[in-house]
């Protein structure tokens, strides 16, 4: 009887499981199906290497190449800024804290900011960085291009502004992470570092770090991952105008593609938008891939 | 005793309430209007067919949003019973047969931010500003100050709207575009040197609208039809009213109700004279 319930209980738990599989491959499928289309009626160069998004005009356009370069360098741009800052944080929340009872005091502090800094909705993000951000940018703008009359001034709405929110967006993945794995660091290497006379310093940069780099790059590919499929933030703060991306442009994403656009869009152009959503897709699968790869390294590493 | 009646009474219940579904299904015919054309009315249509539904759920209402265009073009060919424009008809369409009744009117304000000394317009100027010819205010007579070009996606009926009744579709070069009315209102009024576009109906004391060509954007220049930025929403039909059958005719008695014009005032439109 005892075996018939344990039996019965693993095929819930299996059916449960294949939920999650299930839904992973309709949403696969469907993209796919949905978003190959529009791939070959518009053609595969002038759809993704096509610089001009005219999805209304009498002779429609409907290139996304600004479109896919802004995910890519807004992406980039917020690792560069984010990654340094989460991991020199992770490396003074695990190394710098210890000991000293006003030490554990700031790391507390430090940890618990973080994890709310993670709870915070995106939309909080976006409405701050519209209301302190934007202005403060547009100030920024005014002086770097004063008399410039090539430039388009965007009122502070910018490829910078979304860089910055983005970066903000990822520390806490990119700190929770790095710290956990630099903690995962067997202290004998530390000792036999600082044994052979490197200072903490050195110790951290020289022995830490680099024993917990698999680590801390998964660390920076979720950040990769929550940064480029970031929507509500951004379509607040980066303008929505399909422009090169650069600093002072006013850019649109992959994602605030299809938030701005979905709403009224028809025939053609919404099949587009879901081209638009499949590149997002396979984005998000590569960085998947890639993690996955990074994880079986970090797991060889500990072996 | 009392079970087997009671299942006899069911059983007959059952009959004629079959027989009644049967009947009523050979009597009516379903009876259809067919609409089709300006995309930018897509919004008031679906509001009124679904008031419409409630008030006459025996008839049909299908509505294709091929442009204003196409949609009298169908009228004329006979294919629908009511062709939509968001533009008055045209003379060569009225010689075919193509009554105008104009359900409601759509104006579009122009707006900036309040710390603009700038308070009206040309229709020039203003199309010169979204085609960026004239990219700051002092142009225009204001303080030194960047225009900072503010718009609605693609898409979106206000700006094809806009863009049409100032000549410069598809010519606009917007420094922001954004999803939704309530952000335009907003970053105009938090910009300084910003314009933007809105529905006439939410204009609120946030911002300044400009005056264009001299006129005020209110509802009473829009009725009287001296404010630009306007356009008339058209149910076209062929032959007045009167000669349409019966269920186009209930669907525009519904349209010119009160009820009708209250949702028509919902969309954010004015109702016409």
């Amino acid at each position: 009887m005892q075996k018939k319930t344990e039996k019965l209980a693993g095929y819930i738990f299996l059916v449960f499981g294949c939920i999650a599989v299930v839904s992973v491959l309709a949403i696969t499928i469907f993209m796919f199906w949905k978003g190959t289309p529009a791939l070959f009626e518009v053609g595969v160069p002038e759809l993704l290497f096509g610089t001009v998004w005219k999805p209304s005009a009498d002779q429609p356009s409907y290139g996304i190449f600004y479109i896919i370069l802004s995910s890519i360098v807004g992406t980039f741009g917020s690792v560069l800024l984010g990654v340094p800052i989460g991991i020199l944080t992770a490396v003074f929340l695990t190394d710098f804290t210890d000991g000293s009872k006003m030490g554990r005091a700031t790391s507390k502090v430090i940890s618990s900011a973080v994890e709310l800094l993670a709870a915070i909705p995106s939309v909080i993000y976006g409405l701050i960085g519209m209301m302190i951000l934007n202005p403060f940018m547009y100030k920024m703008e005014k002086k770097i291009f004063a008399g410039s009359t090539e430039h388009q001034f965007t009122g502070g709405a910018n490829l910078l502004s979304a860089i910055i929110v983005l970066a903000i967006m990822i520390l806490p993945t990119v700190i929770n992470i790095s710290a956990s794995s630099i903690r995962a660091v067997p202290g004998s290497l530390r000792s036999a570092s600082l044994a052979l006379g490197a200072s903490k310093i050195q110790t951290i940069f020289k022995v830490v770090l680099p024993a917990a780099r698999s680590g801390i790059m998964t660390g920076v590919v979720l950040g990769i991952g929550r940064a480029i499929g970031e929507a509500m933030a951004i379509n607040m703060v980066a303008g929505g105008a399909v422009n090169i991306p650069l600093p002072f442009n006013s850019v649109r994403f992959l994602t605030t593609q299809l938030v701005s656009e979905m709403g009224y869009s028809s025939g053609l152009h919404r099949r587009v938008l879901f081209t638009v959503g499949l590149v997002l897709y396979i984005f998000i699968v590569i960085i998947n891939l890639f993690l996955t790869h990074m994880k079986k390294k970090g797991e060889r590493a500990y072996d | 005793m009392k079970n087997k009646w009671l299942k006899l009474g069911s059983l007959a219940m059952a009959t004629v309430l079959v027989a009644a579904t049967l009947v009523g299904c050979g009597k009516k015919e379903a009876e259809k209007v067919a609409l089709a054309g300006s995309t930018s009315m897509e919004k008031v249509c679906e509001a009124l067919m679904e008031g419409f539904a409630e008030v006459n759920p025996d008839i049909t209402v299908t509505t294709e949003y091929t442009g204003s265009g196409a949609g009298i073009e169908s009228l004329i060919a006979g294919s629908v019973d009511i062709g939509n424009a968001s533009r008055n008809i045209k003379d060569e369409e009225k010689e075919s047969g193509v009554v105008e009744n104009v359900i409601a009117l759509d104006g579009i304000a122009v707006i900036i931010d309040k710390q603009n000394t700038v308070t009206g317009l040309t229709k020039d100027e203003l199309a010169k500003i979204y085609t960026g010819e004239i990219s700051n205010w002092s142009e225009l007579g204001g303080a030194d100050e960047a225009i900072v070009v503010i718009g609605r996606e693609s898409e979106s009926g206000t700006r094809s709207a806009f863009e049409e009744l100032l000549e410069v579709e598809d010519s606009c070069v917007y420094a922001q575009e954004l999803d939704s009315t309530g952000a335009v209102l907003a970053k105009v009024a938090a910009t300084p040197g910003a314009i933007g576009y809105v529905s006439l109906d939410v204009v609120d004391d946030t911002v300044t609208a400009v005056t264009l060509d001299g006129v005020e954007a209110t509802e009473a220049n829009v009725l009287a039809g001296t404010y630009a930025l306007q356009r008339p929403f058209v149910m076209a039909t062929k032959g007045e009213i009167s000669e349409q059958n019966e269920a186009v005719k209930a669907w525009l008695d519904y349209v010119f109700s009160d009820e009708g014009k209250e949702i028509i005032k919902g969309a954010g439109l004015i109702i016409p004279e």
